[in-house]
């Protein structure tokens, strides 16, 4: 019941706004713009001949490979700026000035480097994903009360122990903030990274609807479908919030 | 009896900007193996950093703090600080808790942190989680934590303040009563007169900031003390007034 109210608010608000677009469509009579039933049919099209989950596939494994690529470089890196005050202040201005640096504008160097394969968008998915997650890795183990550390410390627990039980725990919270944070631009990466080269993904497929012969109503199945995938993918990681190692931070 | 703790003339200032601001100014301090000292003194005079120093968690700029006769250089599981705050780690079970600072000297871990949770009154609690547990029970599985170690001196930096009287008094009576069962010479700091004189066997009390020893009370009286002797009330007047307090 109480899921239903909340529900129903934002699906009352979809329903307006699709009745809306159609409303508009058919009053002005464009002929270029679909409506919402030309885009669902031309979904139902990409389903039916199967290149629909030939783009969903591909850009979930560019960016699956991409994001695992960054949690991998990510993490330890991560950890090691936190605890280590020279680590730190030589690897964070180089990082802070990369960061803004728009993964779009890699684009460029990604082709140069990898041509127009598979690894030109994992790349830019890596770069988009790899400096906020490092960011919040580090700022996790600072922010870590001193008190439990001083705890470990008088413990005298070995070096291991104090990762495994103490370092990591603490700062997982912060890491699932930052592995939501990174996937999602991470997605929001691959498909522009797509629209650029390649013969798949859903950036690929948006692009190549327009170039082909003006599909819209295609146009706009592909970034409705890449709004839904977002948010699946958005809710996996807040999936592991509810782990009970975690719980004590979020259920404050 | 024996030195266990031997501080020698200890000083501590901070700097903040330019100015440096002295906290501690020539502390002397001798205690013996298995004596409980109480420091007692106002607000802000120092009496954390003088544990911090004490703990090894902290090095005094002159002086020197020797235990057993061999100088601090940091912290060890030979002393265990119990702070005002707790440091229960919240990721962990009481059990897992009670096992972190064990290795395979003692034995099976398990078995050791549970005998701990049983001694504090935690039986039953071993699978739970901090968050699920109050504030008295949260100071429980910390003493609990500590003892398991076996440690030689407890420093407890003003562990009941964050609870009720009642819950004081409880976990007050059941530490007299672990420590008759096992040895540990313990400093506590708090700012209670009255839970000063219900435990410890001399009672410091420092002045203001920057904090010297002012005057050391002897506390005569055997366990189990009964808060309403008189002879006890006297003595934690006479603190009371000591710390500027008429009553």
């Amino acid at each position: 019941m109480l899921k239903l109210k909340k529900i129903l608010p934002p699906l009352a608000l979809i329903t307006t706004l699709i009745a809306v677009w159609w409303i508009v469509v058919v009053k002005t009579g464009s002929v270029i713009f679909p409506t919402p039933l030309q885009v669902v049919t031309g979904a139902m099209e990409l389903i039916k001949d199967g290149t629909l989950w030939e783009h969903i596939s591909s850009s979930l494994m560019r960016v699956g490979l991409g994001f695992l690529l960054a949690v991998i470089t990510a993490i330890p890196l991560g950890l090691w700026m936190g605890r280590v005050d020279g680590a730190y202040a030589t690897l964070n201005p180089v990082f802070q000035i990369m960061r803004p640096i728009s993964p779009i504008a890699w684009i460029p160097l990604a082709i140069l480097w990898f041509g127009v394969g598979n690894a030109s968008p994992i790349f830019l998915i890596f770069i988009a994903a790899v400096f906020p997650l490092i960011v919040q890795t580090a700022a996790g183990v600072h922010t870590i009360e001193p008190r439990y550390l001083n705890a470990a410390e008088n413990f005298g627990v070995s070096r291991y122990k104090l990762y495994r039980q103490v370092v990591i725990p603490a700062v997982l919270p912060d890491l699932i903030v930052g592995m939501r944070i990174s996937l999602g631009v991470a997605w929001l990466v691959v498909v522009a990274a797509e629209m650029i080269a390649l013969r798949s993904g859903l950036g690929y497929m948006i692009m190549d609807s327009r170039n082909a012969g003006n599909r819209y109503d295609l146009v706009i199945a592909g970034m409705i479908i890449i709004g839904v995938i977002g948010l699946l993918l958005d809710g996996l990681m807040r999936l592991m919030e509810g782990h009970k190692s975690v719980r004590w931070r979020y259920d404050r | 009896m024996t030195d266990k703790i031997v501080i020698q003339n200890i000083k501590k200032s901070f700097s903040s900007g330019n100015e440096s601001k002295a906290v501690i100014d020539g502390i002397n301090l001798t205690i013996a193996d298995g004596e409980f000292v109480a420091i007692v003194g106002p607000s802000g005079c120092g009496k954390s950093t003088l544990m911090k120093m004490i703990a090894g968690f902290l090095q005094p700029d002159e002086g020197s703090i020797a235990v057993d006769g061999v100088e601090r250089k940091g912290p060890n599981s030979n002393g265990i600080l119990i702070s005002q705050h707790g440091s229960v780690f919240p990721w962990l079970t009481v059990q897992q808790n009670l096992m972190f600072g064990l290795n395979d000297e003692h034995g099976d871990k398990a078995a050791v942190a549970d005998h701990y949770a049983d001694l504090v009154g935690l039986k039953g609690f071993e699978q739970h989680y901090p968050r699920e547990l109050s504030g008295g029970m949260l100071k429980r599985a910390e003493i609990a934590r500590a003892l398991a170690v076996k440690p030689e001196i407890l420093y407890m930096d003003e562990p009941f303040s964050a609870l009720d009287a009642l819950m004081s008094l409880r976990i007050r009576t059941e530490l007299l009563r672990i420590l008759e069962e096992e040895r540990h010479t313990v400093i506590l700091i708090t700012h209670d007169v009255e839970e000063a004189v219900h435990l410890a066997n001399r009672v410091v009390v420092l002045s203001n900031r920057p904090a010297t020893i002012q005057t050391v009370f002897d506390v005569p009286f055997a366990h189990p003390r009964k808060l309403s002797d008189p002879a006890l009330q006297l003595l934690r007047d006479d603190i009371l007034r000591e710390l500027g307090i008429e009553c």
